[in-house]
């Protein structure tokens, strides 16, 4: 197989299983102020307590497989995302923070402060996120040099902002589902309705972010008359949408949880789609795009980290599964809790 | 005005490391030292043990959070800011990277979870295997990038394609670059530091208690602990230096000469520079003083054999001399003092006084930013030195920036990262604060003395003590965790 592919589609599974895993963190952050009294905001924190900085490690491993695999491309999208990357990681710091220290002291304005840190960190992360999906989907000016040339009101064009939304409603959904799974009576009772609230912001801001781009992002639709088979891609996705309300309505949280992690896997993919082979699009000329031949590293290099994946990739698989087993089942706060 | 983007980025990777670096020592010696904790407790199943563990595992996750906020600032850094040294490391460094992401990063911070939410969710067995797993990704995550910044320094099993602006280095042979000419002996060297580091850290937080009267049996053993740790690592430093010392030498003699203010090759043997002032104009050290001969024996075995100066480089090739030499001697200096302060603790112990010596409990006390110290310097020098290059002799720092950062945005993300660091430096002392003041669980008391096995941590303490203060908690009413006092601090803040 062409190693640029590869690892093309690696990054893919890598971004993917950071969506699927931090998306339900930022979700739960997201939520956070909606919970009421300080007891209901630990439960919420400590039920992502043992698995966000695991699933954090995802977004950092996406980092150095992108630095490794196509060195040019991440030179140029961090460069060219200096101040919103640098904000970005601003807010995930902050997040760290918040989560780590909130319950260390029993003072109100302490706690208040660090409610409110977590909150604004954690929608401003995964706006951030959204912003950059939608700008690299529109593409960047980029010169023959493979060097940005705008400034950044180009990263502030009303596309970006709207995927951005797309992101924060996709969160909310998959985060309040989450919750729902690890959480119990009437706190339970009262994120059902969340769920059922979110999903329809989702599948709003879906529909519309899917209209917006079909009429001022035409290439990110190409791929489809040269890959038909992707089509199917979208049908799995349509059904995966629609199993949510279903499985709520069911009473099987679980199910659902698994629909949205499938969704979310799908948008990156058609993210995925809509760039191949590119990894950043030149708006200036397309022949000046960076892409997964271009801006790669060594056929060697690829060679070696393939080699790397298929051995550390299994280790990485069980230790999630084990972590997640470990901490299966309701929020219960202890000792050992934030 | 046009602000300086060189200046400013190097001012904000010096700023983001420096923070940074203060962590990582602290996970890496702290973790190997929590595993040496649960293998005692393991064995003896004497509770206390346990207690000891919890005790640091919570200092160690407070470290360990602050350690990966502030890392992910580093990844991105290079594409960020660096991003024409990216583009011409990536395809070497990169591997690197990649492997201490999927290795260290993922096996850490899993495991982590166990190690402080999973007390009393699963087996003491599992919870022992985790805290090897997270020691162990403590210490592969040293690995990868110490190797990634090796290569930088004494690059290896590569060759440059491509011309001018797309030149870059890519890989030939993975494992010569792994094994680059530096890279093991910069990887023991930094791991030493950080278990002086750990083993200080230790005695710190021990000491403070013995003074206070509180915890005692806690203290004393956790000191005794640090103690055998902090002298094995003094010791192996001031060897793995001088190994370093002499490869540093063959490598980067500019830097060697830097280090040690040594301007003139000359035809004689060099001299050992122990302190002195640096004049970078007239390009001498004042007020030296120095051993005659003792450079050249040092490297060579031979005290009249001429060490490269810095009149062997042009002036553009240079490191900046001042920093490079009070860097390095700092650290150095430091070195000396960890052996000097152990043999101490030990003349102490031998005299059965180690454990009521008010003034030296003190000194050890404030004894561990000597290692924080001295590990920031050993780093300062070693990157300073490397200068005027980024990847040395191949890719100049001054040609390795992101072309489309401007300086205000450098500017701004400094003034961003200074509030930040400001405020985590605030927390965590204020939560290290609490924690230390809350101290270790009381679980000491509840052994019975008839059914304890004793570890050999045990038997030491026991066999060194002053008379009448048998460390068996039964006879001793103030020997363990279980004053009156402790128990109404014990109340859990959370």
């Amino acid at each position: 197989m062409d190693l640029n592919v590869l690892w093309f589609g690696l990054l893919g599974v890598l971004l993917s299983g950071y969506a699927i895993l931090d998306g339900f963190d930022l979700g739960v952050g997201m939520l956070h102020l909606r919970a009421k009294t300080d007891t209901e905001r630990r439960i919420f924190m400590n039920s992502i307590g043992p698995l966000w900085d695991g699933n954090e490690v995802w977004l950092v491993t996406f980092g150095g497989a992108l630095f490794a695999a196509f060195p040019h491309a991440y030179a140029t999208a961090f460069s060219a995302f200096y101040v919103p990357f640098m904000v970005l990681l601003f807010a995930l710091i902050f997040r760290a923070v918040s989560m780590e220290f909130r319950s260390k002291r029993n003072s109100p304005g302490w706690r208040k402060g660090f409610d409110a840190g977590f909150f604004v960190s954690s929608a401003l992360a995964t706006f951030l996120f959204g912003v950059a999906v939608g700008n690299s989907m529109m593409g960047l000016p980029i010169g023959s040099d493979m060097e940005f040339q705008g400034g950044l009101l180009d990263l502030l064009r009303p596309y970006g902002l709207l995927v951005g939304a797309l992101a924060v409603t996709t969160f909310l959904m998959h985060g309040s589902i989450y919750l729902y799974l690890k959480t119990e009576g009437e706190l339970q009772a009262r994120i059902y309705g969340w769920m059922k609230r979110s999903f329809f912001a989702f599948v709003f801001s879906y529909v519309f972010v899917t209209v917006v781009t079909l009429f001022t992002v035409p290439h990110a639709v190409d791929n489809f008359s040269k890959y038909p088979w992707a089509w199917i891609i979208v049908a799995l996705n349509a059904l995966a949408i629609a199993n949510i309300p279903r499985a709520i309505h069911q009473g099987r949280a679980l199910y659902a949880f698994i629909s949205s992690s499938c969704t979310i896997a799908a948008l990156i993919f058609l993210f995925g789609m809509a760039l191949f082979p590119n990894l950043i699009y030149s708006s200036l000329n397309p022949d000046w795009s960076l892409t997964i031949y271009n801006a790669a590293s060594s056929q060697k290099t690829l060679g070696i980290m393939r080699t790397i994946a298929l051995v550390g990739m299994p280790f990485v698989i069980a230790y999630t599964i084990v972590i997640y087993w470990t901490f299966r089942g309701k929020v219960e706060l202890g000792k050992f809790s934030y | 005005m046009e602000l300086d983007v060189l200046l400013l980025s190097r001012f904000q990777f010096a700023l983001t490391i420096m923070f940074h670096y203060i962590f990582p020592p602290l996970s890496i010696g702290l973790g190997a030292l929590l595993v040496i904790m649960e293998t005692t407790y393991m064995v003896t199943k004497d509770p206390q043990y346990r207690a000891m563990a919890k005790f640091w595992t919570k200092i160690f996750a407070i470290n360990f959070a602050l350690g990966v906020a502030t890392g992910i600032v580093m990844e991105f850094q290079f594409g960020t800011n660096w991003a024409t040294y990216s583009r011409y490391v990536g395809d070497v460094f990169g591997s690197a990277l990649a492997a201490e992401g999927i290795f260290a990063f993922f096996l850490e911070s899993g495991f982590l979870a166990v190690l402080v939410f999973g007390w009393d969710r699963v087996s003491d067995r599992m919870h022992f295997i985790s805290t090897i797993m997270v020691a162990l990704g403590a210490t592969f995550s040293a690995v990868w990038i110490v190797v990634a910044n090796s290569w930088q320094q004494t690059p290896a099993g590569f060759h440059i394609v491509g011309e001018g602006l797309f030149a870059r280095a890519e890989i030939t042979d993975f494992w010569a670059m792994v094994f680059n000419p530096s890279a093991v002996d910069r990887l023991v060297h930094t791991l030493i530091g950080a278990y002086i580091l750990g083993g200080f850290l230790l005695m710190s937080i021990a000491a403070f208690y013995l003074l206070k009267g509180r915890h005692v049996e806690f203290g004393r053993k956790t000191f005794f602990l640090g103690l055998i740790f902090s002298t094995v690592f003094s010791f192996a430093a001031a060897l793995s230096g001088h190994d370093q010392a002499v490869k540093v030498s063959e490598t980067q003699p500019a830097k060697l000469a830097a280090f040690e203010g040594h301007y003139v090759t000359g035809t004689g043997g060099a001299p050992l520079s122990i302190a002195g002032i640096v004049d970078e104009k007239a390009e001498k050290v004042r007020y030296s003083i120095a051993l005659p001969g003792m450079l050249s024996w040092l490297v060579y075995g031979d005290a009249s054999k001429p060490v490269t100066g810095l009149d062997a480089f042009p002036k553009s090739d240079r490191p900046p001399v001042a920093l490079s030499f009070y860097s390095y001697h700092m650290m150095v200096a430091l070195g000396g003092f960890f052996v000097l302060l152990c043999l101490v603790g030990w003349f102490f112990f031998w005299r059965k006084t180690l454990f009521t010596t008010r003034w030296l409990l003190w000194v050890f006390v404030f004894a561990v930013l000597g290692p924080m110290i001295a590990n920031q310097a050993g780093w300062f020098a070693a990157e300073v030195g490397r200068q005027p290059w980024i990847v040395y002799g191949l890719l100049r720092t001054s040609d390795a920036l992101s072309k489309a950062v401007r300086g205000e945005h450098v500017l701004f993300s400094i003034v961003l990262f200074t509030v930040i660091y400001i405020f985590l430096l605030f927390l965590w002392f204020s939560v290290l604060h609490r924690k230390i003041t809350h101290g270790p669980e009381d679980e000491m008391s509840e052994v019975d003395p008839k059914k304890r096995r004793w570890s050999w941590i045990d038997a030491a303490v026991l066999l060194t003590a002053p008379d009448g203060a048998s460390m068996t908690g039964s006879k001793s009413p103030g020997g363990g965790g279980s004053s009156a006092g402790d128990k109404a601090s014990d109340k859990e803040v959370r």
